[in-house]
């Protein structure tokens, strides 16, 4: 992929989910600077509270709402499910033409001019972010930009300057310090864990909660990064080929030879000198 | 008469069970228009948790391995120079020819822009195994394509080209092995990315390796179950004698598949085995269509007997078939969720199926690919004139040919 990036540095996330309030201005914030169309939905379609029901090609992000019992009260608790700018993406690694790309600002980009739609994205994200355009007879994949275009220029992602207290933006290594941090503080109230420091080998949005993160609705994601696993197969690719090649072609030509003295004595036998040969 | 007036009484001709693959592909045909005029979203069962569903498993993940046997059998005869299998060669070319052109066909239909299809030859990205096995499949269709153009040179008794492909013929056999070994074992390293995905009863590192090895089986099961078939329907030349060289073969690689997926589920597995009832059912069926033809071709009355050997054979296709059905489809359904293809994706899944049948059938019977036994005509031409026999060298090599 490409050259080496510091991921002390590069921009990451940092959402304090027990700050969340689920006022979900995140969400309008998102659908207004990528220009995305409303999608008509109803209340309870989904798995709870949360609308839109789940994320789609018009919807990047959402909250999700959990609600659960703490002291004989209902409470709410929220998950702000989004792409995860992973350090090393499998979407970046499984594209068969490099559409997706991890910028060395943080954001993994989609380059939609080379996309040709095999949705191997799709199937490869752990976090199932990537969303496909289904309504389109030509579609595209759709996700999450990280706002790269206004990172790049300094400025911070639409949700996160949007939101009024959970949403905190700046270099990955900060904010895993600030989230380590805010547990030591107050150890009562966070639950001992970090959600993207480790999972997937490391993303750019990393998740404070008070739940269990399963309960919440995260997704169970393996510790080593995702394009290992491909790789330690992929890297034999050019071995094989080589290998199977070369031995092949040796195995014919001792067995085609075999055949040729033999054809030659037969013809020796019968006592026909073959034909001279000239050059 | 006009062309199409011939056309028409030729096709009228056919046999009742050709016009009838006519009609299936035709309807294929229709149902692929209408995917690309409304979308993948209203034709297809496809959704966000579900990317990859029917066309994807069978015209892809389990059309290449089934397509296997012209790679299988042209490393067996020409390497491995076991000649006397040659006569099987052409049907299991004409039958990879095939199938790799369906497979690019249902890839196009599956791909979201098919016209930028071109895109992976400029667009490198190595550490894809999508850009691998799309750079192989159209390498080797190329080099199918090459091997097929043999029959027609012949049956059009062009020699210039036929000496040219014959002088090839060795590199293509060797690069049509290596290609294949490369993109086989890459539709397995496709769902090595899918580690919290694909149920543990199929994932495991050892993947690429085995379908690599399956494929070779399936391969081997096809050119039986064909050569049995076109004895039978198409009045072709028994060729019994043959097949039960390769009912010996057979079990050699399926003993060793079995042994290392056996092997590999046992020690390399993470993970909950045996979690879902409905998954290990299919576990079962896979393995159970494997071992019993496993047993069975061990015995030698079973290898000599035609219908014997064809069961055998048949539970193989049968076994692989599940076995990437599981891999792509089953496996990869998280619980709770459920994908079953639509009528559009079934349609044009079975036209894909009569195609094959129906191009073959027709291929058959207007190029001479059952007719091709090699040990009748005089092969050492062109490119070793003194080891020719006698009575030919003077010939110069031109047009002395069957």
């Amino acid at each position: 992929m490409s050259e080496a990036i510091d991921f002390t540095k590069t921009k990451a996330f940092l959402i304090d989910m027990t700050k969340c309030t689920g006022c979900r201005g995140c969400q309008v914030a998102c659908k207004q600077w990528n220009q995305l169309d409303a999608e008509k939905t109803t209340f309870f379609t989904g798995e709870g509270y949360q609308n839109p029901p789940l994320m789609s090609e018009y919807t990047y992000t959402r909250i999700k709402f959990r609600d659960y019992q703490k002291n004989g009260e209902n409470e709410f608790a929220f998950y702000k499910e989004m792409c995860m700018h992973c350090n090393e993406p499998a979407c970046a690694s499984v594209c068969p033409v490099g559409a997706f790309k991890k910028t060395k600002e943080g954001p993994v980009t989609y380059d939609a001019d080379r996309c040709i739609g095999c949705r191997f994205c799709m199937v490869a994200c752990p976090f199932g972010v990537p969303k496909y355009e289904w309504s389109k007879a030509f579609p595209l994949v759709r996700k999450c930009t990280g706002c790269f275009a206004r990172v790049k220029d300094g400025k911070k992602p639409a949700c996160a300057t949007t939101c009024a207290s959970a949403i905190s933006y700046g270099p990955r290594a900060e904010m895993v310090q600030e989230a380590s941090r805010r547990i030591a503080a107050r150890p009562e109230k966070y639950l001992n864990k970090l959600y993207g420091a480790e999972e997937a080998g490391g993303t750019s949005v990393i998740y404070l909660t008070a739940l269990p993160f399963d309960e919440l609705g995260f997704k169970h994601v393996t510790k080593r990064p995702l394009p290992s696993y491909t790789w330690q197969a992929l890297r034999l690719v050019p071995g094989i080929f080589l290998t199977v090649g070369s031995s092949l072609s040796l195995l014919s030509w001792f067995t085609h030879r075999k055949e040729r003295i033999k054809k030659e004595e037969e013809q020796r036998a019968s006592g026909v000198t073959p034909p001279k040969e000239e050059s | 008469m006009t062309a199409a007036r011939i056309i028409y009484r030729e096709i009228k001709s056919y046999h009742n069970f050709v016009k009838f693959l006519i009609v299936l592909v035709s309807m294929a045909a229709l149902a692929s228009m209408i995917r690309f005029i409304f979308g993948l979203g209203v034709t297809t069962n496809l959704n966000d948790t579900f990317p990859w569903g029917l066309w994807i498993s069978f015209d892809v993940v389990t059309a290449v391995p089934l397509a296997a046997g012209a790679f299988t059998l042209g490393a067996i005869v020409h390497c491995f120079h076991i000649k006397k299998l040659e006569p099987l060669v052409r049907p299991a070319i004409v039958t990879g020819f095939l199938g790799y052109s369906l497979v690019c066909v249902g890839l196009l239909l599956d791909l979201g822009q098919p016209q930028r299809g071109w895109h992976t030859m400029v667009y490198w990205n190595p550490h894809s195994p999508m850009f691998e096995v799309s750079m192989c499949i159209m390498a080797y269709t190329t080099v199918l394509f090459l091997e097929f153009l043999s029959p027609v040179c012949e049956k059009f008794g062009y020699h210039v080209p036929l000496r040219l492909l014959r002088t090839i013929e060795m590199p293509l056999v060797v690069a049509a092995a290596s290609i294949s070994t490369l993109h086989q074992s890459s539709l397995g390293t496709f769902f090595l990315i899918a580690v919290d995905k694909l149920h543990p009863l199929w994932y495991n590192p050892l993947l690429p390796l085995l379908f690599w090895v399956s494929a070779m089986c399936a391969g081997i099961s096809i050119i039986t179950v064909e050569a049995s078939m076109s004895h039978k329907w198409m009045g072709q030349p028994d060729e019994g004698e043959l097949l039960e060289t390769l009912a010996k073969i057979l079990p050699c690689v399926l003993g060793v598949y079995l042994t290392l997926r056996l092997v590999s589920l046992f020690t390399l597995t993470e993970g909950k085995l045996w979690d879902r009832p409905g998954l290990i059912a299919l576990f079962v069926l896979e393995i159970a269509a494997l071992v019993i033809p496993f047993v069975m071709l061990l015995s030698a009355k079973v290898r000599t007997h035609n219908r014997g050997r064809s069961t055998a054979a048949w539970l193989v296709i049968f076994g692989v078939v599940v076995n990437r059905f599981n891999v792509s489809m089953f496996g990869m359904e998280a619980p709770g969720t459920m994908y079953y293809p639509s009528i559009i994706e079934s349609v044009v899944t079975i036209g894909i199926i009569a195609a094959h049948i129906l191009f073959f059938v027709l291929i058959a019977k207007y190029f001479p690919i059952f007719e091709h036994h090699p040990e009748t005509v005089d092969y050492s031409l062109p490119d070793h004139f003194h080891k020719t026999e006698k009575g030919h060298a003077s010939g110069g090599g031109l047009g002395n040919e069957a």
